[in-house]
């Protein structure tokens, strides 16, 4: 596998404050990569020295094969970024933005014009298109800002938080736009706070932590790495219960709720060899369910701290 | 394409950018007109009762006038400040820099928009000002060397007005910037003769750029002696100019965000 990005050591302060402290990430081509963690985790600033937009006090970056200190024109020729705020010029029209980037990527005229209307399409922005940007709603905003990312035809796409704050429609035309880049062969290189949003759309997971890479693998492995995944039996009653405790031992009880638990990895051959224990008794349990830790869990195991996303209100409803 | 070739064309494309946003919103060039006309009928109403030695200068309107043009280049970089600063502050420059377009492309931009939208709003307040009785002696030639005069001036706030804009975290980070460019003209030669001011301020009237910019257009638009002020106000342009121009160069290659 080619690699679209690769970062080395590398290291940031700003005003003696750390902000990256020694990461390593390779992300390979045509897939999509996230860089999961809290506020204030680095995230941002790890874009800006891969987008150009920042120098790094050391270690090396490259991407799509040029170094971005050394080389940085041919590494903006080959990307595009979004960033956390829309970057778009609200004084001129959607339209008006996405033919200016038209110029900028020097498209003739003919293929501007195809393209910006193809976009506008796309991205549900064609009735609003003759409209200045600053009357856009935010989720409109942000998905100009998309569209004005991809005239280019960036080969490497630069997410930084694209659905934070996103109302949940512009979020799915966020995520499908992503899924069919990536399946077109465009390397997308995605940060996020949000779990499901790296579960759903990331090969590979980063999770970054006070400027430091805390764990990288697929969301797969990042869930399986942590101890937590149980087969959940729920029963009618409770002489069902205490029948399948007796047999199987080891299970943890809710009598409340009249649950138990049995560790397991969660796979298909661990609940058949569950069942299989279970026997006759097997018949007293009303319903099955498999729990796999989320990466929340894995973030928490890693950092002892729950993510943005898990408030303290969801915690108490658990 | 050259490389000198693309940074023409994309410079093209900046500055049309930046004209359109004026098009878009055409008070801007109103208020840029209205101001210094104000300005002219507040001055004149005001000073032109009160005896003062003016020179050769049969009207105050007449003395008074170069100055207005100054204070109409004044205003007119503060608007560009205010730009610059609004594309900082709201990305967009973020966005061009990750962009395979050189930063000066971007620079030129502005520097042409507002250089263009200027002689614009200057030329509606001459007109304007002949209306209320400006009467200028000025040939073909020296109106001219006038124009020329107000284009290195404005160059000179622009390249200034664009690293202030650049530089500043939020809109009233420039209040500095606007306050100098705004009112400096008014402790200069623009509405009384340095030589009717006292002490420290007189010295400073005598000597500031917008001083030698002024009486060269005030020799060349009314035929007063204007001494050496031509030479001093073209190396006070170049020199701001100059100097606006590398800092803004720094500007736009250092790190986003600090």
């Amino acid at each position: 596998m080619t690699s679209a990005i690769t970062a080395t050591g590398l290291r940031k302060s700003f005003g003696g404050t750390v902000v990256l402290d020694g990461i390593d990430l390779e992300v390979g081509a045509g897939t999509t990569f996230s860089l999961l963690g809290p506020n204030g985790a680095g995230k941002t600033t790890t874009v800006q020295i891969m987008s150009t937009l920042v120098h790094a006090d050391s270690g090396e970056v490259r991407v799509a094969g040029h170094d971005v200190v050394r080389d940085p024109a041919a590494v903006r020729a080959a990307i595009g970024v979004t960033g956390q705020f829309s970057a778009v010029d609200k004084l001129l029209t959607g339209e008006e933005n996405l033919l200016l980037m038209a110029d900028l990527h020097h498209l003739g005229r003919a293929e501007g014009r195809r393209r910006a209307a193809a976009l506008l399409g796309q991205f549900d922005l064609a009735d609003a298109a003759k409209k200045t940007a600053m009357t856009y709603s935010g989720g409109m905003q942000r998905r100009l800002d998309l569209a004005m990312t991809l005239m280019g035809d960036p080969r490497i796409i630069f997410l930084d938080e694209p659905t934070t704050g996103l109302d949940p429609r512009s979020r799915r035309v966020m995520w499908q736009t992503i899924r069919e880049l990536v399946a077109g062969g465009v390397t997308i290189f995605l940060t996020t706070q949000q779990l499901d949003e790296a579960d759903k759309l990331a090969d590979r997971v980063a999770v970054l932590d006070h400027g430091k890479v805390v764990a990288a693998g697929t969301p797969e492995e990042l869930k399986r790495s942590i101890s937590g995944a149980h087969v959940r039996l729920h029963f009618a009653d409770a002489t069902g219960l205490d029948a399948t405790a007796r047999a199987l031992g080891g299970a943890f009880r809710h009598d409340g709720t009249l649950t138990l638990e049995v560790p397991s990895d969660g796979g298909a051959v661990a609940v058949r060899e569950l069942l299989n224990r279970l026997g006759d008794v097997a018949a007293a349990v009303d319903e099955v369910s498999v729990h796999t830790p989320d990466l929340d869990d894995v973030f928490f195991a890693l950092t002892g701290r729950r993510t943005a996303e898990a408030t303290p209100e969801l915690e108490n409803a658990r | 394409m050259t490389t000198l070739t693309l940074a023409v064309r994309d410079s093209a494309t900046m500055t049309q950018r930046s004209l359109r946003h004026v098009l878009r919103y055409p008070v801007t060039l109103v208020v840029a007109v209205a101001v210094p006309v104000l300005l002219l009928l507040l001055f004149v109403g005001v000073f032109s009762r009160l005896k003062m030695s003016l020179g050769a200068h049969a009207s105050y309107i007449d003395y008074v006038m170069p100055g207005i043009i100054v204070m109409t280049a004044g205003y007119g970089s503060s608007v560009t400040a205010q730009g610059v600063n609004r594309d900082s502050t709201e990305g967009i420059i973020g966005r061009f820099r990750t962009m395979a377009i050189s930063p000066t492309s971007m620079l030129n931009g502005y520097v042409v928009s507002a250089l263009a939208r200027t002689l614009v709003s200057a030329a509606l307040v001459i007109a304007a000002a002949i209306g209320l009785g400006f009467r200028p002696t000025a040939d073909a030639g020296r109106w001219l060397a006038a124009a020329g005069i107000t284009v290195l001036l404005v160059l000179a706030l622009t390249w200034l007005a664009v690293p202030f804009g650049l530089a500043a975290k939020t809109a009233e980070g420039l209040t500095g910037f606007i306050l100098i460019v705004q009112l400096l003209p008014f402790i200069s030669s623009a509405f009384v003769p340095p030589g009717q001011m006292s002490g420290s301020v007189r010295w400073f009237a005598a000597h500031e750029p917008f001083t030698s910019v002024i009486d060269t257009l005030r020799g060349l638009l009314t035929g007063t002696p204007s001494g050496g002020a031509v030479l001093t106000a073209v190396i006070w342009c170049a020199g701001l100019a100059l100097a606006g121009y590398l800092w803004a160069r720094v500007l736009v290659r250092r790190d986003l965000n600090r």
